[in-house]
């Protein structure tokens, strides 16, 4: 469903090689984190992959198609959702435009917009505006734009680097739950290695720039996943460790 | 303010009247203890309110200056933010133009007056012009800094989500600059109002401007001063009507930052 | 404002280096003389209403070198400098005092906001009458005009003094004046500097209309002269160079309030965000 092949990005302006070399792919369905040193060129990464920045070299493909702008069937959820959201609008209509973009009828949109917001839990306020919502309901709403938009390839870059911790076990466990239900491929980037293990099917381990894949490492752990239960399994605290030290080592060899 | 609870009526209007009454019986003795011509009493600039300004003289003199400068300033408002937006969209467009533009806004507006006179002839369209050429400057740099500033990550999302065109000129760009478009039409208000005051004293047979210099140069001294009422109202008026507007334009903006 | 390094680079494209902006902005200007050379010599205007730049310019440089230029120039910049000094003090002293006494600041709030957006050229016919075409007037309007935007940035200042600060320097027993100096002062200055920026300009633009509409001496003046003597490159000329000053104006002050505001250690953080 998605591929990336010989990824590279050098910025002109700076001769910074961000990205060398990089490739991966994720099948349809899957749901893979992505997790490196800070620094290490995850946004850089997500921006190719989103068509939102050109690559110097290397191809991405999105259900065969590659990617040169923005593809249709795309859906980012960015981490700044303070800024990702649009102030004038309330929850209801940020959810709604990108679908009036889509030319939808205009019941479709209204059966879209809640299903998706119920589907985040925030069925009660389509017509608060973000900044009345806390951190946490703001991301969701994000999320339920995202849903909405029915797209194949889910993004998402840091989403939850920004809220408290508790509200992140939830949040977590949101996307979990409905990325089993829906099943939409979904590349999830992130700093936190727990986070990356406790919602990956697989971790892929970027190493620092100039940024290539260190090691894909598959999670064998229980497909039913419990903030308590998962996080305290031997198999879990083995796989961090082993991630752990993949990432010191990216560090110390930079 | 800093007011925690609310106070009371008497206080609240002790506050709100107080000062000025007692700025107007200060005038008023002022006005009775000295012998000079140029200072009328309160009641006697108040009857000559009503005389000049409550006759045929509203809708010849005064209507008309209003409505030249509502006009104006539609004008120079399209045109600003019509300019600004692809300015500040393009960063080489922009880049070429600020220095020019920046120049053409340090030039004191008043000083157009005699220009576009001599390019305009007298007329209405003159001053017309005359408060377009000196209100668009400010709407368009604060445009142009407006739509610069952007924010990157809800651009992102728009192209994401394939939010293009003339959507996105309405949801985003204008949305999004509206708090610098809003500061730039609140000075060029400001800048309306003295061209066209001066636009018709320079040069015109009508119009409050006009009206009150006539007033001056007859020694009508109460009615002069009246005059200068009416450009206080008016100015008053204005600014009460622009912040009602901006408050309804603006308020996602000041409660999102709060 | 933006998040990561890479955020910029999809717009910014060549156009990063200052190098190139400088270049791109020259050739704007050089557009803006080519377009005023052009438009008169191709008679799309008559050159009776638009002489071409050269000549503009032209005229301009011969006017800078006849006495009567300085004069004027110096009499303006007097007008402008004086009036704005006497608004700042008056304008420092009325928001300290609004401060001070008690209760004054809600009584006044009223009488403020209703003389603040009189347009000060309402005063002209009464400038014309008490002093007529002399620096007096100049001085009336400025001085109304900039009034206003320092006042209005003096009591801002004067109420965001932290209340932390302000308990602090009482607990410790400082005296009424010492907590004025070292505590609310520091706090008000850079909006205080924001009201001198904004009453430079406006007291700039208010000088000039002074002198074109009322007669007082000064660069307006000439420019009204050169426009009923039909001198119009020399009109022009002047019009361009009371916009060069106009900039300058801004630079002036813009640099002092970054000297002024660098140099307090109190309001560092304020300079830099």
């Amino acid at each position: 469903m998605l591929e990336v092949t010989g990824l590279k990005k050098v910025y002109e302006s700076t001769g910074r090689e961000a990205v060398g070399d990089l490739s991966f792919q994720l099948d349809a369905g899957e749901l893979a984190c992505v997790v490196g040193p800070s620094g290490c060129g995850k946004t850089t990464l997500l921006r190719c992959v989103a068509g939102l920045l050109a690559p110097t070299a290397g191809t991405i493909r999105v259900a065969g198609v590659p990617v040169t702008g923005p593809p249709d069937n795309m859906a980012v959820v960015f981490q700044e959702y303070g800024r990702s959201l649009f102030p004038w609008m309330t929850v209801q209509q940020n959810v709604e435009l990108p679908l009036k973009e889509k030319k939808l009828p205009k019941v479709r949109r209204a059966e879209l917009v809640a299903e998706s917001l119920a589907a985040v839990g925030l069925a009660d306020v389509p017509r608060s505006y973000p900044w009345q919502l806390s951190g946490g309901m703001q991301q969701r709403v994000a999320i339920a734009r995202a849903l909405a938009y029915e797209p194949e390839v889910l993004l998402m870059d840091e989403p939850f680097a920004a809220v408290d911790a508790q509200t992140r076990g939830e949040l977590e466990d949101l996307v979990l739950r409905i990325w089993q239900r829906l099943g939409t491929t979904t590349l999830f980037i992130t700093h936190d290695i727990d986070e990356a293990i406790y919602l990956g099917q697989r971790v892929i381990v970027l190493s620092s720039s100039p940024t290539v894949v260190l090691e894909d490492v598959k999670v064998d752990l229980p497909p039913e996943r419990d903030q308590l239960a998962t996080r305290a399994l031997p198999r879990f605290t083995e796989l961090r460790g082993h991630v752990y030290a993949q990432i010191q080592r990216a560090k110390d060899t930079r | 303010m800093t007011v925690t609870e609310r106070p009371g009526l008497g206080l609240r209007l002790l506050r709100l009247l107080g000062l000025p009454i007692l700025l107007i019986l200060a005038w008023w003795a002022f006005s009775v203890t000295s012998e000079s011509f140029y200072v009328p009493t309160p009641p006697r600039v108040v009857q000559a309110f009503a005389e000049t300004w409550f006759s045929p003289r509203l809708i010849d003199d005064a209507l008309p200056s209003v409505a030249r400068l509502l006009a104006g300033y539609a004008l120079a408002t399209v045109l600003g933010v019509g300019l600004g937006v692809p300015i500040g969209l393009s960063v080489r467009l922009r880049a070429a133009a600020e220095p020019v533009l920046e120049f053409f806004r340090a030039i004191p507006p008043p000083v157009l007056v005699p220009l576009i006179m001599l390019l305009a002839g007298i007329d209405n369209g003159m001053k017309i012009l005359v408060i377009v050429s000196g209100c668009v400057w400010p709407i368009l740099l604060n445009t142009v800094e407006g739509v610069r500033a952007l924010d990157q990550v809800l651009s992102d999302t728009c192209r994401m989500y394939g939010v293009r065109g003339r959507s996105r000129l309405r949801h985003l760009v204008l949305r999004g600059a509206s708090p610098q478009i809003m500061a730039g039409l609140r000075q060029a208000l400001s800048v309306g109002i003295i061209l066209m005051v001066i636009s018709e004293m320079f040069a015109s047979s009508s119009g409050l401007g006009f009206t009150i210099v006539l007033f001056q140069r007859g020694f009508a001294i109460p009615e002069m001063w009246s005059g200068i009422l009416l450009l206080g109202l008016l100015g008053f008026g204005l600014s009460v009507i622009f912040r009602w507007m901006e408050r309804r334009v603006l308020s996602w903006h000041w409660s999102h930052r709060a | 404002m933006t998040g990561s390094p890479g955020t910029r680079t999809v717009t910014a494209g060549s156009m990063t280096t200052k190098g190139a902006k400088a270049a791109y902005g020259l050739a704007g200007l050089a557009g803006l003389l080519a377009l005023m050379e052009a438009v008169p010599r191709l008679g799309i205007v008559d050159e009776r209403f638009l002489p071409p730049a050269s000549e503009i310019l032209g005229a301009l440089a011969a006017e800078l070198r006849t006495a009567a230029l300085w004069t004027a120039l110096g009499e303006t910049l007097g007008g402008w400098a004086l009036g704005l000094a006497i608004a700042f003090v008056a304008a420092v002293l009325a928001g300290v005092v609004i401060d001070l006494v008690p209760g004054l600041r809600a009584a006044s709030h009223s009488t403020i906001e209703f003389l603040r957006p009189i347009p000060s050229v309402a005063l002209i016919p009464l400038a014309t009458l008490l002093f007529g075409a002399s620096l007096g007037s100049t001085l009336l309007l400025v001085v109304y005009a900039a009034f206003w935007q320092v006042l209005i940035q003096v009591m801002y200042g004067v109420a965001d003094v932290d209340t932390v600060a302000d308990d602090t320097a009482r607990s410790y027993g400082l005296s009424r004046w010492s907590r004025i100096r070292n505590v609310v002062w520091p706090t008000a200055l850079p909006y205080i500097m924001t009201g001198l920026r904004l009453a430079a300009s406006v007291a700039f633009i208010l000088a000039i209309t002074a002198e074109l509409v009322v007669g007082s001496p000064g660069l307006g003046l000439e420019i009204q002269v050169a426009q009923s003597s039909g001198a119009v490159a020399t009109m022009y000329g002047l019009v361009v160079l009371a916009g060069l000053i106009g900039i300058a104006v801004n630079l002036a002050v813009r640099v002092l309030e970054r000297r002024v505001l660098a140099w307090h250690p109190s309001v560092r953080g304020e300079v830099a965000s």
